[in-house]
């Protein structure tokens, strides 16, 4: 472990083969982070509060010297950011923000309006879109042990709580529930109209992924919606989602489709 | 109930435990049959696995990239991977550090 370099823990989804087509779509939701910040000098409580309210909204940030994305400066959100504790020159933070912003810039600027400089000491991620810290949060050896009562003992019961099913990582998605004599033709990368849906979200807009279920709730693919939801309701025919990303195995449901 | 309810109620389920709130349309009512598919939390254990995503307590010390290549190993798969690092987090300060606390040049305080 490299000195100076701030321990970083919390919510990572891992996504299981299949799942690994879908789970990037978790990359550009909301985030949440506790974020400990080391202070260069002694400071005023009070004065950290309303610094830290200044930086609730929109800010500028220009990603770091080395990172992947282009450094031009970004638009971020910060939804609210909260102090939970202080203790000498530390101040303990919750941070919610839009996905991209940099908790360590965040660290630093509040650092420079207070005037004395300060840096991110630890951090931990409490939130990426559908994941959170609950129940659902495990660490890597109860991730070891459930593997093993399975393989070992061969009781499947913990490695079930332990591994989510694919559709959690969809959950923050508009969706459209399919007709089961739709479903292979979309299996088959068949884009997706009015008549065979079923029911549909009403957060759905035009441009936007979608997630398409089928009736029993499985991910069959995800899509790009050709219209909002008010609009797919009133139409009677015609494509209304774009399938871009099949999920499911071709031929699991009837190709009834093929029928003439 | 019947296995449309159940697929309805595990997907309002889902969403709602991860604080997002939906509507639906209804435009049509339908049914499923059980001979094809089965309900997402009903799958046979090994179906289970290859459609299953974990929320992983990522430890201090390896990158997300090393945590998911241990996943893999462990469960003997071909593929795995994450929803976003927390790498880009670090990134910066591993680089500061190196240089601020003279280890070395730039290029092997970042190798």
């Amino acid at each position: 472990m490299r000195r100076g370099y701030p321990k970083v823990t919390g919510v990572l989804p891992v996504a299981l083969a299949n799942a690994t087509k879908v789970i990037s779509n978790v990359i550009h939701t909301v985030k949440e982070y506790v974020m400990v910040i080391q202070f260069h000098a002694d400071i005023d409580i009070e004065k950290v509060k309303s610094v830290l309210e200044y930086f609730v909204g929109e800010i500028y940030q220009r990603p770091p010297l080395r990172s992947s994305v282009k450094r031009t400066v970004r638009r971020r959100r910060i939804h609210y950011i909260e102090l939970l504790d202080h203790r000498d020159r530390y101040v303990l933070v919750r941070v919610g923000c839009d996905a991209g912003t940099y908790m360590r810039k965040l660290a630093h600027d509040i650092g420079l309006i207070l005037g004395i400089g300060a840096h991110m000491r630890e951090l931990r991620r409490t939130r990426t879109g559908p994941f959170r810290e609950d129940e659902t949060l495990v660490k890597m050896q109860e991730v070891s042990e459930a593997l093993y009562t399975w393989r070992e003992k061969g009781d499947e019961r913990y490695l079930r709580r332990i591994i989510l099913p694919v559709e959690t990582a969809i959950a923050h998605l508009p969706k459209v529930m399919i007709l089961d004599s739709a479903v292979d033709a979309v299996a088959h990368g068949a884009d997706l109209a009015v008549p065979g849906i079923a029911r549909l979200t009403k957060d759905i807009e035009h441009g936007k992924t979608v997630a398409i279920l089928s009736l029993k709730g499985e991910l069959v693919a995800l899509g790009k919606a050709l219209k909002n939801s008010s609009e797919i309701a009133s139409m009677k025919k015609g494509i209304v989602v774009k399938t871009w990303r099949v999920y499911m195995d071709r031929g699991v449901y009837p190709p009834i489709w093929r029928k003439k | 109930m019947g296995l449309v309810e159940k697929g309805i109620r595990f997907i309002e389920n889902i969403t709602r435990h991860a604080s997002y709130e939906q509507e639906w349309i209804v435009l049509r009512e339908a049914d499923t049959s059980p001979d094809y598919g089965v309900l997402p939390y009903n799958r046979p254990i090994e179906q289970h696995i290859h459609n299953g995503v974990i929320n992983l307590d990522k430890p201090p010390g390896p990158t997300s990239h090393e945590v998911v290549a241990w996943i893999k190993k462990m469960f003997g798969l071909e593929k795995a991977g994450h929803g976003g690092t927390l790498e880009p987090q670090t990134l910066e300060i591993g680089f500061e550090a190196g240089l601020s606390q003279g280890y070395g040049c730039i290029t092997s305080s970042f190798s």
